[in-house]
């Protein structure tokens, strides 16, 4: 029975947290929603600011460093992570090779 | 790869290839580009050295040690760059408001944080690269 005891913990736990996403879905904006703020005005707010606000004429960089720079960091984390699999799985493979 | 017009021809083209991904990478807010194409870039210009020079001189080159270091050191800076901004009392990631100089608009110094992101950006993405074809082309040539 010990042993799966941790198990169960992260069960539950992991349980609680889809139900907190669930929760954070079911107040989003419903999809497709014309009133939406991300089909009204963010656009054109974007185009018509990104000079004066970042100060760089390249209003994609501007987006993808400044205004959206949590998701470009949460790429660079996708990067991170991918390199760390790929690797893990490539040493085991190569130690499982030499034993 | 032993052919005397791909050694010759490439050792042509990589320098110019790495001052353009430089290039790419330090003007990605004034013109198309930025970090994820300028490291690409970059690393497209190692993996042309390696396969025509073979791993070891290009892993003599760009060690295993220096290219995994860089990739995870820059989505440190990225996060420390990040960080400025909570420390100015602005949220997490803020540009211009958190006191990063906005220079004149059009030259190489403005945009605030947006070329430091991208050159941390360009690292981490040319280094992972790199660290992917180096780790799977060592399996490769160990295993045949």
């Amino acid at each position: 029975m010990k042993p799966n005891r941790p198990k169960a913990i992260l069960i539950v736990l992991l349980g609680a947290l889809f139900l907190l996403l669930v929760y954070g879905i079911l107040e989003m904006p419903t999809a497709g929603n014309r009133n939406n703020p991300a089909h009204r005005e963010i656009a054109q707010r974007y185009l018509r600011r990104a000079e004066q606000d970042t100060n760089a004429p390249n209003v994609v960089n501007s987006i993808i460093t400044d205004y959206r720079a949590l998701d470009t960091l949460g790429e660079a984390a996708v990067l991170f992570t991918a390199t760390a699999a790929v690797l893990t799985v490539l040493t085991a493979l190569k130690t499982g090779r030499r034993r | 790869m032993d052919d005397i017009v791909v050694k010759t021809v490439s050792r042509v083209v990589i320098p110019f290839a790495l001052v353009y991904g430089c290039y790419v990478v330090f003007h990605g807010h004034l013109s198309p580009g930025g970090g994820f194409p300028g490291g690409a870039i970059l690393a497209a210009a190692v993996v042309l050295y390696t396969l025509v020079y073979g791993l070891k001189r290009a892993s003599a080159k760009v060690t295993h040690r220096v290219s995994s270091r860089l990739e995870s050191g820059t989505l440190l800076v990225y996060i420390v760059i990040g960080a400025v901004g909570i420390i100015a009392g602005r949220t997490f990631l803020t540009n211009l408001s958190a006191g990063f100089p906005a220079g004149r608009a059009g030259s190489v110094v403005s945009g605030g944080m947006i070329p430091l992101i991208s050159v941390a950006i360009g690292l981490k993405v040319g280094s992972t690269l790199v660290t992917l074809f180096h780790a799977m082309i060592h399996d490769d040539s160990e295993a045949s």
